[in-house]
Order: structure tokens, then C-alpha cells, then sequence
């Protein structure tokens, strides 16, 4: 079997006593909110909307008779409900995420503004493009900003996540090859240190993956990378600054080796926060690079969503770019909705996440490009900061040189204290900050990756590693109790992940010894 | 720089504690050809007035939907969305929250992720929901590949009727082969299909594009007969207020826009997909799930469940390689599915039917023009005696937005060029109608 | 009966020319608490070193190799109601499935007791 033993461990934790914070204590300030379906029922409402009679509906035969089943609940029981639910929850206006390859940075409060103008929010995408031409120029801006920031030939704005965005790229390459009269190569080469999204993008367009080494330095195998080369290979997916947060110092010649051997480069862009206005991707020989701008252009995470993953392109792959995009014609813009030449057929309905272009827009005017350049170098400076300060305790594998914008740590220096990563992250959380990224990428054992971004100011860098520090000489002092029981201070204890998994339970049950009606 | 902290004199300090003389001297590894040390070719930083005047510039070179007659729906639909909503989500711990992988700090969005999937399952009926996809198009295309995984088949049915852009994202995400069968548009209702031993799925979408409501029950039937599942696409789901839910129908998975129900129309995006399906096949199902279960302590609590179907973990065996749901607007979405209730979609939905029989009624006064459906819930289509974009464009220069012509989505379909797709929701008043109607007579003379 | 294993973990215990394959307790507890484990169809034929199953803990998945060639006769149905017994019994009620070989040769080429203990020492 294949052993895939860097995953993180599971389990519960210890259960040591809660102390202070006992999570049964349901304060307003660290509530014990019940759901929806059990505090709501199907005659609350809040809203007030007229009844209405209709002599005759036109429905047909297809009347609704399943009971919908939908709590409700009025107004002020809506806001008390969600207010305390998201008391809950930890983010980046409460505190640092250190988290590698996520670019936790603030979230302007002025794309939210500017993203609920009526002009941006009120408009339907399939109004005549006569009465939406603001809309149209502001994806022409936001696509000229990208192509200048990368120094590209065109950019495929609809992709709705960085993920997608993958597809979209991977798609122009696969098209790309065929036009060429290569639609018989199968084989994608990705880096054993590639985001796992990388091979499921490449298998999911039907392509073999084969995996390249890292050296020791953390870089990917050049030498590798050329002999793995030829005529069944598609296209290499690297990602650049690489997931260890180094730049890949020979970009240029692994650039040059794939496009002599007829295949194509894809860049994973997901760290383009720590080069955006210092170094242009396209100067490096990249086809294609999908951009997070829920990563990289401020627009926030919503808990999880929504994104936008814009995909620059280079010559050779713009004529694949899909649909719709934005052209000039005559005096005006217009939207191109439907495939002409090689454009690929759509992969949304409709125009793209608009309204994550707007926030994107406001950021970038906002920075200007020398504010977006410097903010790469205050995010590269915060990483290695970070790291000059714990590189003494904590073991970096690949620390003999300056990082980019994040720093990689692996769990050597847990050795002979029985505590993991996982345990040394929870404890962290008791410490008031969110844990790093962990376990990722698999090519370092226990990884821990630190990603401050430029938004961190210096007083809450220095208490970070002050935690850090004081974490690490705890454990090695062998006090494993506070590791293995943390977190205490959080909403809930660890949680049973195994029993989610065994005996899923995904959507609220009404107990089955109480009437159903009520509900 | 108002988003940068560091003075010059910190970004010294640290400099001196790194060991490294410049900012600049850390991106060593990169070479020297490629590094920039001179700005490139864009603006500079600038003040928020400054910014906000430019971005109202552009927003104010776009007709508004509320600012005068609106009639387009075509699969974005424009629903009043509470004032608590908007408030809500633009709280910080809901806004700028991450993913929640780290459950014991992100219990906020985990338990909405688990209402949400309740409220997603109960109205369409089915057994288990997942926490969202980007939209209802894409997560159509993932149902289709789904289906294909679960039967071990091909070959996929697209019925009539179901969305233009719907169709083509699932012709671009599995390959214009002769295994992907599109039924031509037809205003009749079910067609005869040719299923057999190769289909994976049929997909249904009702209401309709053209807005008719379409027989689930007889499309289970034909689809099951064979073998295959039977995918249903709703792209406005107010309508299953009053329509009954596909499950109970035979529907196998469930697909949906969200949109309508906590988002604006936001230019196309970002929309909230929503997907449903049997028990027996979740294992299949992309996307984030949110599952219940206890801490150390025996409190409830819930975490993303089932990960070991997704990217990060599977790599190139996971059933998509999706990485986000669509967070905030399925928070949107659960907010006001929370204020409206049983009670309030129900009324909310018969209003919409209302104004949509209202519409009905008046369109069908206007000379020359014909109104197809036999069933609609709040959305129609209208044949007029002329090509319709013109008609559309006339309208929309004297601030009358009439509806999608459906040559906008189907450029070469030439019996398509004189129809008009239109909706009624509850925000659209008889002055609107009134207008549309007094336009029309005048365009059409 | 003899218990052969393979490099990759799984162990066959024979009975003649049929055996009955899983993973071993080493497996298990580098994977941590199993939560599901996908196996193969009654019947289905397969090459030594395809993929048979697979088994998963909350944060990995594993595949499950053919040790031999052969036909699946049987699977465990029992670990669709609690997976956890592969952590729990791995070598007894936590067996996957069972195969009846057509090429024995095969099992020359893997690991006897001594050797797989070494293996994973």
C-alpha cells in the first residue's frame, strides 16, 4: 500500500482539565449558540411580506407538497444568532495568521465600499453591454494591471478560484499542444512540493503526473526536471517562489529547457505576493499563472470563499483563452461571449467574480505599483525576520539562505519530546494567535510554514516569536501536558475528527423522540 | 502607505537583526536580469478619495438594475436581500475569517456550514448537502463528472431548456465528444430521449431557461429505467417555495444557483453553487462538508469532514480539484434563508408568481407579441414579430431593461432570434410593467 | 498457513492457492484511526501490484496493492459498518478481502516473517 505518513496525525488529544476557560461556561462573549433548526421553527419570520391570492396559478402539475422544513426566525433573533456565532470564530481583524502559502493580509475595508456601489453590485451580467460599460472597464483595468505586474500577453479573468484558475491554465496548455498537433502528449511534471490542487488539476484533465525531486536546498531538481523532458510531456506546474518560500534561482534555464522540449510552463501563482512589482513572471518564460486575488489582492476570505483566479498568459497560449472576455471595439468596449478561432468555451456561466475585481481594483489603485512592491518587500523582510529570530531553536531545513515571504520550519526540534506539530500548533492557539500552515509541503517532515505578509506590524511580529520561543523551550523542557491537551482557551477542545469521518452526520436531525410538527 | 506598518527606521532594525544590508538584498536567489529596481509602468499610491472617485466614475457608467424597469433574469434573478444581511457578513469575524482547518478557533463558520447544509438538503429534498461551490454552472459540470464516476458511464443527456452558459461549461469540462448528447432547445416540454446502457446521467433544469416547469417525475423515470441518475438543475431557487423539491422526485443529485437568496446580481459574481445528492453516493461528491461531532470535553462541535475526497489530500485521485466554496455568500444565503423561514419563502415565492402572472397578463395584451409558456414560477418567454436584440437595445436607450434576447446566448440559432426572456420578481411594481408595456407597443408600432 | 508480506505493507495469509490479504498492525498505526475502506468488486481480476483498495484515516488515503495475481472471491463487509477494526484486529477481523491466485510463483518475490519485521525495523 502506499503509505502517506504526512498527514497529520489524528486523535482527540489528552483531556486534561479546561481551567478558567471552561467551554461549557456559554458567556455572550463565548457563547454556546444552539443551530438555527433548534431555536427557529417554520412560523418565525423576519420579514414582512404581503399575502397574495391568485385566481389561477400557472404551475401546472408541479405544486410543492415535500414540507420545506425551514426554521426562520425573526429579526432581532437573526443578528443576536449570527453576532454570537461569529464570536466563534478567529480572523485576520483579531489577530496574525501565520499561514504559509494563504497570504493572510488585511482586508481594506474600502473595496467593500466600493463593492456595494449600486453601479457594481446592482447590474445583471446580461444587461445590454451599452448600459455596463463602466463594468467592462474596470476588468480592462484590472486585466491591465495584471498584464503589467507580469509582463504577460493576456489574462483570463474568469476563473473563480485559484483552483479554477489552475484548470483554466492547464486547458489553454491542452488545447495548445493539440493545435500543434501534440494532443498525444500525456504527461504533466509537478514537483513532489506542489500544492495538492496542482496533480488533481492535471489528472483531472487526463494527464499522467510525474513527480520531480527537491535538492537538498529545498529547490526543484533541475537536472531532474531535463531528463524527465520529451515528447510525451505536456507542460511542467511549478510553483514560484516554491511552497518552501524559496525562489527558484534557475527558473530561467528550467523556462528555457520546457519550451525546447515542446511543452509548455505553468505557474502555480499562489506566491506572488512576495515578487509582484520587484520580479515579472512572464520575464522568466512562464505560459500561464493563475493569481489568487483572494491571496495576493487584499479581497478577503469570507471564511472560506469566495476567490477569483485570473490567469495571465503568454503569446503563445492567449489565443486559448476562454470566454468571455473584454475587447475594445469601435468607441467602446465590448464582451466577447462566444468562442471565435481557438478561444476556449466557457468555464462559467456568465462574466467572473466581479465583484472580488472591484476590491482587487480599489487595492491596487490604492498601493500604486510602488506600494504593491513595497508591500512584497515588507513581506519577504517580515518572513525572514521571523525566521532570524527562531532559526537558533527552531530547525530550518533549508535556512543557509534567505527566504521569500515565508519561512520553513520542520519538527526536528520536537525530537524526544513526544510532541507533534499538530500539538505544538494547538498550543498556539492558547497564545492568542492562529497556528501556521502545517504539514505542508510534504517534503519536510512535521513542516511548519510562516507566512507573517506584509500587513503584520513589527511589536506583533516580535510577540509571535517571543511565543514561539517561549513555546519551543517548553517543550523541550518536557512539558508535553500543554501541548497535547491544548488548546484550553479556544470555543472548543480538539475535536473528534475520526468519528466526523466514520459516521458522518451532515445536516441537523430533529430528535426523534419529540413531535415532528414543531419543527 | 496606509496598509504598510513598518516606518523606515523599524524596517532598519530588522534588516540589522536579519544581517542583510537592504531589503532589495534579500531577493538574492532571484537573477539579476529579472529583478525590478525600477517601478513599473503604473500609478502610484494614491489617497482613498482619490481611489473612491475613480472607482464611482466607473460605477456610474453602468445602469443600475433598481433605477428604473428591470425584466432580466436568465439565471441571475434580482431579489430584495434584508438589511441584516449585508451588516452581518461585513462583520469581521465572518469577513475576514480564513478557512476554518483549524476547528477549534473557526466554530462560527463551521456551525453556519452545517445550517447551511440542512437548509440546502431541505429544500431541495435530499439526503445531504455540501458547504457550496463556486456557482451553479460549475457545480453542474461537477455533477455530470460525478455521475460518470458512480455509474462507470459516459455518456451524459442534456436536456432542453437547460441554461446556454450551463451547457457550455459542461461541454468545455468534459470534451465535445458523441458522448456528450445536447437536445435542441425546444419550447415543448419533455422530448423523447434515446437512454441506454452507456448513460450516466440525463440533466434536467427546471424552471426552465425559457422559464417552463418541467416534469422531474418523468425524467427519473426514463433515467432509471436505464440505469443512469437523474441530474436537476434550478437556477432560481425561490421557486422551490412553491414548486415541488426534485427529491422526492427521483432527482439523484441536485445542483442550484443560489444566488437569488442572500447575494446581489453583482455583475455575474461571485454566486454561491449548491449541490445535493443521496447518502450513498457523499463519498463522490465534491466540495467542502461540514460534519457534526464532539470535543474532548463532550461538547458538540463541527469540522470539514470527509477531506480525504479532496485535493490536498487525494492529489490526483481527488474528485475535483476545488479548493474554495464560496464562504460568504453561502453565509449570505444562510443569513437570509434564516429571516425568511418556512413562512417567509413560501410568501415570498407566491408573491413572485404573482408578479410574474401579473407581467404575464400585460405582455400578453400587446399586439404582435406572444407568450409561449403554458407553466412558469416568475420567469417567461415572449416571441415578438421582429428580431428581439434590437428591440432590447431600443428599450434599454429609453431606460427600460425588458429581459435577455435569447440571440445574446445562442448567436446562431436562427429560430431563437425573436424571443425574449423576462422575469418577475417581488420587486417589480406595475409602474415597471406599465413602462415595459407602453415601450414595447411603441417599438413594435 | 503461511503470512507473506510486501514492502508496501500488506500481508497475505494462505490457505493453498487462495489467501487473504489486508494491511499489517505496523500499517495501521502509522495511518492512524481508519475512517473507511474502499474495496474491490467480488470477481474483479487483478494484476500483482495493481491498485485493489484503498483506506482511509481523516487526513490521508492510501492505496492497497494486489500482493499477487489473481481473482477477488470475497471482501470484508463488515468494515463498511466499523472501519475501525482494521485498526483494532488488523491480521483477523480486520481482514479486506480474499484472492484466489493464479500465478503461486509470485510469492517467492515476497517478504516471509523475519524479513518484513526487519523491513519495518
Amino acid at each position: 500500500m502506499s503509505m502517506n505518513t504526512q498527514g497529520r496525525p489524528t486523535g482527540a488529544g489528552t483531556a486534561a482539565s479546561a481551567g478558567a476557560f471552561a467551554s461549557t461556561s456559554g458567556s455572550s462573549l463565548l457563547p454556546n449558540e444552539p443551530l438555527l433548526f433548534e431555536i427557529g421553527d417554520t412560523e418565525h419570520s423576519g420579514v414582512d411580506l404581503p399575502d397574495v391570492t391568485f385566481d389561477e396559478s400557472r404551475l401546472g402539475d408541479f405544486a410543492r407538497k415535500t414540507p420545506l422544513n425551514l426554521a426562520g426566525l425573526t429579526e432581532p433573533e437573526t443578528l443576536r444568532h449570527y453576532v454570537r456565532l461569529s464570536r466563534l470564530n478567529f480572523s485576520i481583524d483579531s489577530g496574525m495568521y501565520p499561514l504559509g502559502s494563504c497570504t493572510m493580509k488585511h482586508n481594506p475595508r474600502l473595496n467593500e465600499k466600493m463593492a456595494r456601489l449600486p453601479g457594481f453590485a446592482d447590474i445583471h451580467p446580461l444587461q445590454p453591454v451599452s448600459t455596463v460599460q463602466g463594468a467592462l472597464e474596470l476588468m480592462n483595468e484590472l486585466a491591465y494591471w495584471l498584464m503589467t505586474l507580469t509582463n504577460t500577453a493576456a489574462v483570463a479573468l474568469s476563473p473563480k478560484a485559484g483552483a479554477h484558475g489552475e484548470l483554466c491554465g492547464m486547458m489553454a496548455i491542452r488545447a495548445a499542444q493539440k493545435a500543434r498537433g501534440q494532443g498525444h502528449r500525456g504527461v504533466v511534471l509537478v514537483p513532489e512540493s506542489a500544492h495538492g490542487t496542482n496533480p488533481a488539476t492535471a489528472a483531472f484533465l487526463g494527464y499522467t503526473v510525474r513527480s520531480i525531486g527537491a535538492r537538498d536546498d529545498g529547490t526543484v531538481d533541475v537536472e531532474a526536471v531535463k531528463s524527465a523532458l520529451g515528447p510525451d510531456v505536456a507542460a511542467i506546474m511549478l510553483t514560484n517562489p516554491n511552497t518552501c518560500g524559496l525562489f527558484e534561482p534557475q527558473v530561467i534555464e528550467i523556462a528555457e529547457a520546457v519550451h525546447e522540449a515542446g511543452a509548455f510552463f505553468y505557474c502555480d501563482g499562489a506566491n506572488f505576493n512576495a515578487i509582484m512589482g520587484v520580479v515579472r513572471p512572464g520575464d522568466l518564460g512562464i505560459d500561464a499563472m493563475h493569481i489568487n486575488l483572494h491571496k495576493t489582492f487584499s479581497t478577503p476570505h469570507g471564511g472560506g470563499g469566495p476567490g477569483a483566479g485570473p490567469v495571465v498568459l503568454s503569446a503563445a497560449l492567449a489565443p486559448f483563452a476562454p470566454v468571455p472576455f473584454v475587447r475594445k471595439s469601435g468607441d467602446g468596449l465590448e464582451l466577447v461571449e462566444h468562442a471565435e478561432g481557438e478561444a476556449l468555451g466557457r468555464i462559467t456561466a456568465f462574466n467572473g467574480q466581479m465583484g472580488m475585481y472591484v476590491r482587487a481594483l480599489t487595492y491596487m489603485l490604492s498601493h500604486g505599483g510602488d506600494g504593491l512592491a513595497q508591500a512584497a518587500k515588507d513581506a519577504v523582510l517580515n518572513a525572514n525576520y521571523v525566521k532570524a529570530r527562531l532559526e537558533k531553536v527552531f530547525s530550518a531545513p533549508f535556512g543557509g539562505q534567505p527566504c521569500l515571504h515565508e519561512a520553513l520550519f520542520d519538527d526536528s526540534f520536537l525530537d524526544g519530546t513526544g510532541i507533534s506539530t499538530l500539538d505544538f500548533a494547538k498550543a498556539l492557539i492558547d497564545e492568542g494567535f492562529h497556528p501556521m500552515t502545517m504539514y505542508f509541503p510534504l517534503v519536510v517532515h512535521g513542516a511548519m510554514l510562516i507566512e507573517p505578509t506584509e500587513s503584520e506590524p513589527k511589536q506583533t511580529l516580535d510577540h509571535f516569536c517571543e511565543v514561539m520561543l517561549e513555546l519551543a523551550a517548553d517543550a523541550r523542557a518536557g512539558n508535553q501536558q500543554r501541548f497535547t491537551s491544548a488548546p484550553l482557551k479556544a470555543p472548543r477542545r480538539r475535536l473528534d475528527e475520526t468519528r466526523a469521518a466514520r459516521a458522518p452526520r451532515l445536516k441537523w436531525e430533529p430528535p426523534v423522540d419529540l413531535p415532528q410538527a414543531a419543527e | 502607505m496606509r496598509y504598510l506598518p513598518h516606518s523606515n527606521a523599524e524596517r532598519a532594525e530588522m534588516l540589522a537583526v536579519i544581517g542583510t544590508p537592504s531589503e532589495d538584498a534579500l531577493f538574492n536567489a532571484v537573477p539579476r536580469r529579472a529583478f525590478k529596481t525600477a517601478p513599473l509602468k503604473l500609478p502610484a499610491h494614491s489617497p482613498e478619495f482619490t481611489v473612491e472617485a475613480r472607482m464611482v466614475e466607473l460605477a456610474q457608467k453602468n445602469r443600475a438594475a433598481g433605477d428604473g424597469p428591470f425584466f432580466l433574469g436568465a439565471g441571475a434573478y434580482r431579489h430584495h436581500v434584508p438589511a441584516s444581511v449585508d451588516h452581518l457578513i461585513q462583520r469581521s469575524e465572518w469577513l475576514t475569517a480564513y478557512t476554518p482547518y483549524q476547528p477549534e478557533v473557526s466554530q462560527g463558520t463551521l456551525q453556519m456550514l452545517f445550517e447551511f447544509q440542512t437548509q440546502v438538503a431541505h429544500l431541495f429534498g435530499m439526503e445531504v448537502a455540501n458547504a457550496s461551490m463556486y456557482d451553479g454552472s460549475t457545480a453542474t459540470a461537477e455533477a455530470v463528472l460525478m455521475a460518470k464516476r458512480l455509474t462507470k458511464r459516459n455518456r451524459i443527456v442534456l436536456s432542453s431548456g437547460l441554461h446556454p452558459h450551463y451547457r457550455d461549461v459542461v461541454r468545455t469540462y468534459v470534451g465535445d465528444t458523441d458522448d456528450l448528447v445536447i437536445v435542441p432547445h425546444s419550447l415543448a416540454g419533455t422530448m423523447p430521449l434515446t437512454i441506454d446502457e452507456h448513460t450516466a446521467a440525463i440533466v434536467v433544469q427546471t424552471p426552465d431557461f425559457y422559464g417552463s416547469l418541467r416534469n422531474i417525475e418523468e425524467y427519473a423515470d426514463i433515467a432509471h429505467d436505464a440505469g443512469a441518475l437523474l441530474i436537476v438543475v434550478v437556477t432560481e431557487v425561490v421557486s422551490l417555495g412553491l414548486i415541488e423539491a426534485p427529491g422526492p422526485l427521483g432527482a439523484d443529485i441536485v445542483v442550484a444557483e443560489g444566488q437569488s437568496i442572500g447575494n446581489s446580481l453583482n455583475f455575474g459574481g461571485p454566486y454561491v453553487g449548491l449541490m445535493a445528492t443521496r447518502k450513498e453516493f457523499v463519498r463522490q461528491m465534491p466540495g467542502r462538508l461540514c460534519g457534526e461531532t464532539v470535543d474532548s470535553d463532550g461538547n458538540r462541535g463541527f469540522v470539514l469532514t470527509l477531506s480525504t475526497r479532496e485535493q490536498h489530500i487525494r492529489r490526483e485521485k481527488a474528485t475535483s480539484n476545488i479548493c474554495t466554496n464560496s464562504g460568504l455568500c453561502a453565509l449570505a444565503f444562510t443569513i437570509h434563508m434564516s429571516l425568511l423561514g418556512e413562512a417567509g419563502l413560501v410568501k415570498l415565492a407566491r408573491l413572485n408568481h404573482a408578479r410574474a402572472l401579473a407581467l404575464a397578463s400585460a405582455l400578453e395584451s400587446i399586439p404582435g407579441v406572444e407568450l409561449l409558456n403554458k407553466t412558469f414560477f416568475n420567469e417567461m418567454t415572449i416571441r415578438l414579430p421582429v428580431a428581439a436584440a434590437p428591440v432590447v437595445d431600443t428599450l434599454a436607450r429609453k431606460n427600460i431593461l425588458a429581459g435577455v434576447p435569447v440571440s445574446r446566448l445562442e448567436p446562431d440559432d436562427p429560430t431563437v432570434h425573436d424571443l425574449i426572456v423576462l422575469a418577475a420578481t417581488e420587486l417589480t411594481t406595475d409602474a415597471h410593467i406599465a413602462a415595459l408595456v407602453q415601450g414595447l407597443k411603441e417599438v413594435l408600432g | 498457513m503461511t503470512t507473506k508480506f510486501t514492502k508496501d505493507h500488506e500481508y497475505i495469509r494462505l490457505d493453498g492457492s487462495a489467501g487473504t490479504v489486508g494491511i499489517t498492525s505496523y500499517a495501521q498505526e502509522q495511518l492512524g484511526d481508519i475512517v473507511f475502506v474502499e474495496l474491490p468488486m467480488v470477481g474483479k481480476k487483478v494484476k500483482k501490484g495493481d491498485e485493489v483498495a484503498v483506506v482511509e484515516s481523516v487526513k490521508a488515503a492510501s492505496e492497497i496493492y494486489a500482493p499477487v495475481s489473481g481473482t477477488v472471491t470475497s471482501v470484508n463487509e463488515a468494515l463498511t459498518e466499523d472501519p475501525g477494526l482494521v485498526n483494532q484486529d488488523p491480521t483477523g477481523m480486520g481482514w479486506m478481502f480474499t484472492i484466489d491466485l493464479d500465478t503461486p510463483a509470485e510469492l517467492d518475490g515476497l517478504l516471509d516473517d523475519a524479513a518484513y519485521a526487519a523491513h519495518t525495523a
